[in-house]
């Protein structure tokens, strides 16, 4: 073995290169086989920055076909209920500049709506049940039906149909659960230039708050 | 005693002036019972209890009125006897100012207590009774932040509990709740720790901590303890520990830090590294449960402020007005600068003061308007560092500021956002005065939130994928359905096809044959579809034409694979084919006789004759299937199609035209009218109920108005 490698150095080094390829292939081949991903990720992974109201806006039916359509190319500002935020965050996960919301396809909107049926002016027809993509209306035919609150993503989809005008979108309610802290009103956003200010004898009243 | 445990020390702290002199001058007090009590359902950490009484009952004092919904939940009791006389949404002390579901009881001024149940020696009973106990009496942790206590006290079987502690540090300037606590109740508090040792399986440390600032509480301490020996052993296991005065050194992180040494890591709970630290007044709450039965229905409340006459604590009932209670101490509204339940540091401040006292409350602050001005105006951060210096916990105070004005979430939390005890340490020492604590609870809210929307998404998205996979099931089946159907109908042809090649293929004498025998045939199946009677028997004249058609068919096989066919086969056969022609023209007559008796029928069965001799029954059949099919297609697709095309409309910026005549339109209008004198209607009955909804109304009306301007002006262009 020895003797073959000093007498041949060219040619057990190529041996020697051409086994280790061969080798690496195999594993990289395997592993291609054996991990493959199935389902396309990147499309779930819009998928998952999509506010999933399902409420066909960006002119496809539903958030998953918009991020297949994103997948192949589409604005990624075509999203109202997602507002700038959801852009944003596309843009960071497709790493493009962030662009402003098409507001052809609708406004943002900061209110949270849910749908609240009339229901003593409901005439149980179903065209609303029907219209419902997250299945968040209960009803049967010819019975009174309701909006199952915490299902309900405030798409708007169930007003249409509604053939005696009953279905309104209201305001989400803030309950104690719900309510948060809001930032503070004097809410500056960060400056580094400020120049103003900077030093602490410019406050006046030093004394006041320490005496507190 | 102090002296036997090490005291540690933790980062940062400051040390506010302590203000805790004014509330310590006067005995603890109480005052007289308020005309109403307004107890709210949620007092506490966790879910809500549920009302159990109704408007109009009669409730006595202790009594359960509001049952613990779940686990991570707190009974709630009547503070005294009285009537229900509401249960409806109160104001309750919680810094949104938003209302929550309350019992209002009207005291009776009785004050008479349920039947309590008594228990001289806890050690008799089960540690689970024992827990039912507390669990009962409604206790949830009294230091400030309302986690029930029957809860901590249960840790999981991993957890192993080797040190207990009692907090009465009570760091926080202003509150004396607990100081006072500890001066007059120092013997139930040793009972209430021998009960929580008992409990927790006898730890091997029991310890008190206390601040250095309250020497009249350690030594009331001590000597209730020296007493409590005498008659139990046990007792001489509880060391009282004071240890230097710093801010804040009463949160539960921080107190155990610094009696064991031990830092509880973030995301943890402190049973996690052995430690169970429990309020000073909680464990007194705690053996009054066990011990007399009692609910917890009162606490201990430091009533302060330089805008108050009376600066005391007092032994206050749950749900006693605050307005009520500032009355009785001589509040001078015009020289409060704002009313504070908890204390400067941590506390907020009341939007209404008629929110009641609840199991959280430890202090009401009334301060003047010089005691606690209204905090200066923000400036921009200078980046000095004086905030990290301070944080107790090790932040980073002024990187997660940064961070929070930006919304920065994910860095938020790299920076541990959720280890902030929201001290207020450095709120208090930054140079520039900003409010740094509200932009961590601003942003801990919005990551909360964030993280329901997240959930609410992934489940609409669940939802969104189970219904399209419904449809398509749905859609897969009826697809199913019309290919057997069609199946079906194709192998019918093709029968039908069979016959009539085989009886052409007979010799020409017969050709007359298979025309009548399918129109018999025909005849006979189209009057099937009428009554029973008919039926049946035309059912028979069905078969009797079957059976001579295969009488006449049998002959055609041999003739077919044997080429020589003798004179005598073919007389043969023409007798038999001339014998089915006559039965067939027999049924033919009797059909014809039928259809003679009932006339009325004729027109109608004439139209299934024709089809059935067309046999295109089947394909008419697959059609319709077809299109019904397509129908529903198109309802389930009709919203999204609408909606998308709504987009696309809103893209054209350009109205659908209406193009209905002027007939319809008024026809329109007057619909629309009396749906808005409709809504109208619905709206003054709303008004008048006060119906949450009322926006609602007011928006479809608006819309209606709208919608019928629109036709109106419709009309107007058209004819003008
Ligand atoms: S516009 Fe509606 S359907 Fe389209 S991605 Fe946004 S939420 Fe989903
Ligand atoms: S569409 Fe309107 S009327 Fe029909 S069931 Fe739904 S709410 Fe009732
Ligand atoms: S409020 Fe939070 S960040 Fe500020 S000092 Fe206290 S623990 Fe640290
Ligand atoms: S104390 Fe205030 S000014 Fe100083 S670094 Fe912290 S936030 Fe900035």
């Amino acid at each position: 073995m020895i003797d073959f490698i000093l007498q041949n150095p060219i040619l057990s080094a190529l041996l020697a290169l051409g086994g280790l390829s061969a080798a690496f292939g195999a594993i990289l081949g395997f592993a291609a086989v054996k991990y493959k991903v199935e389902g396309d990720p990147l499309v779930e992974r819009i998928d998952a920055l999509l506010p999933q109201t399902q409420c066909g806006q960006c002119g496809h039916p539903g958030c998953k076909p918009y991020a297949q359509a994103i997948v192949n190319g589409e604005d990624i500002n075509k999203c109202p209920p997602g507002g700038q935020a959801t852009i944003n965050a596309l843009a960071d996960l497709l790493d493009v500049p962030a662009p402003t919301l098409d507001t052809e396809h609708g406004e943002y909107s900061a209110v949270k709506k849910v749908a609240f049926i009339r229901e003593d002016e409901c005439i149980g027809c179903t065209k609303c049940i029907q219209a419902c993509p997250t299945d968040a209306i209960l009803g049967a035919a010819k019975q009174m039906h309701t909006v199952i609150i915490d299902e309900c993503t405030g798409c708007d989809l169930c007003v249409e149909p509604c053939p005696v005008d009953c279905i309104d979108m209201v305001p989400l309610p803030t309950n104690i659960d719900s309510w948060k802290w809001a930032l503070p009103a004097t809410n500056q956003k960060p400056v580094f230039h400020v120049v103003a200010n900077l030093i602490a004898t410019d406050r006046r009243n030093t004394s006041d708050d320490k005496a507190a | 005693m102090s002296s036997l445990i090490r005291v540690w020390n933790i980062p940062g702290g400051v040390h506010p002036p302590e203000n805790k002199k004014q509330s310590l001058q006067l005995p603890l007090g109480e005052i007289p019972l308020p005309p109403v009590l307004v107890i709210p359902l949620n007092q506490h950490l966790g879910t809500p209890s549920q009302a159990v009484v109704q408007v109009g009952d009669n409730v006595l004092a202790g009594q359960l009125i509001g049952a613990a919904d779940g686990t991570f939940s707190v009974n709630t009791h009547a503070s005294t006897s009285g009537t229900v006389i509401a249960i409806e949404e109160c104001a309750i002390p919680h810094p949104s100012g938003i209302a929550a579901e309350s019992i209002v009881i009207q005291p009776d001024g009785l004050h008479a207590w349920i039947e309590k149940e008594e228990c001289a020696d806890f050690r008799a009973l089960d540690r689970l009774d024992l827990l039912d106990k507390i669990r009962a009496a409604g206790i949830a942790g009294l230091g400030g932040a309302g986690f029930p206590t029957a809860v901590k006290l249960a840790p999981k079987s991993t957890q192993i509990i080797d040190t207990l502690i009692l907090n009465g540090a009570e760091c926080e300037p202003y509150i004396t709740a607990d100081d006072m606590l500890m001066q007059v109740r120092a013997n139930e508090l040793i009972a209430g720790t021998l009960l929580l040792s008992h409990i927790l399986h006898y730890p091997e440390k029991l310890l008190i901590g206390v601040e250095d600032n309250k020497p009249k509480a350690i030594a009331a301490l001590k000597m209730a303890i020296a007493s409590a020996s005498v008659t139990d052993p046990e007792a001489k296991k509880i060391q009282v520990v004071s240890f230097p005065t710093k801010y804040p050194s009463g949160g539960a992180k921080q107190i155990i830090q610094i009696l064991t040494g031990r830092e509880t890591p973030s995301g943890h709970h402190s049973a996690d590294i052995g430690v169970i630290c429990v309020n000073v007044a909680t464990a007194v709450a705690a053996w009054r449960a066990v011990r007399y039965g009692e609910p917890m229905i009162s606490r201990v409340t430091t009533i302060v402020g330089e805008a108050l006459q009376t600066q005391r604590n007092i032994d206050v009932l749950f749900g006693t007005p605050i307005s009520y209670v500032l009355e009785q101490h001589g509040f001078d509204k015009n020289r409060a600068s704002r009313v504070v339940m908890g204390g400067p540091m941590m506390g907020f401040t009341l939007l209404d003061l008629d929110a009641p006292v609840i199991k959280t409350t430890n202090c009401i602050l009334a301060p003047s308007k010089q005691e606690l001005p209204a905090p200066p105006p923000a400036q921009a951060c200078i980046r000095c560092g004086m905030c990290a210096d301070v944080c107790p916990a090790s932040l980073l105070p002024q990187q997660l500021f940064w961070y929070a004005q930006a919304e920065d979430f994910d860095r938020l939390e790299a920076h541990n956002l959720f280890d902030c005890i929201e001290c207020g340490a450095c709120s208090y020492v930054c140079p520039s005065t900003i409010p740094l604590v509200q932009y961590y609870r601003a942003a801990k809210g919005s990551i909360r939130q964030n993280e329901l929307e997240k959930e609410k998404a992934d489940r609409s998205r669940q939802r969104f994928e189970f219904r399209q996979a419904r449809i398509a099931k749905e859609e897969a089946e009826k697809e199913a359905k019309r290919l057997l159907r069609q199946k079906a109908a194709e192998e019918a042809k093709q029968k039908l096809a069979d016959k009539a090649a085989s009886l052409s293929a007979l010799p020409q004498v017969s050709q007359t044959v298979p025309d009548v025998v399918s129109a018999a045939v025909a005849k006979v199946s189209s009057v099937q579809v009428s009554t029973d009677e008919q039926k049946t028997k035309l059912e028979r004249m069905v078969n009797a034409a079957k059976v001579t058609l295969e009488f006449s068919q049998k002959p055609l096989v041999p003739n077919k694979t044997n080429p020589v066919i003798s004179e005598e086969q073919l007389v043969k056969q023409q007798v038999r084919i001339k014998q089915a022609e006559l039965k067939l023209a027999e049924a033919e007559k009797k059909l014809a006789d039928f259809i003679a008796t009932q006339p009325v029928q004729n027109p109608t069965d004439a139209k299934p004759i024709e089809a059935a001799q067309a046999t295109s029954v089947t394909p008419e059949i697959i059609v319709a299937a077809k299109t019904a099919t397509a129908e529903v297609t198109a309802t389930i697709e009709d919203p999204m199609a609408a909606a998308i095309a709504r987009a696309k409309a809103r893209k054209k910026a350009a109205a659908i035209p209406d193009k209905s005549d002027e007939e319809k339109r008024a026809e329109q209008i007057k619909a629309l009218q009396s749906r808005l004198q409709k809504a109208r209607e619905r709206l003054a009955q709303a008004e008048a109920e006060n119906d949450p909804n009322i926006e609602a109304f007011r928006l479809g009306i608006t819309k209606l108005e709208e919608r019928l301007n629109e036709i109106q002006n419709s009309i107007g262009l058209q004819t003008g």
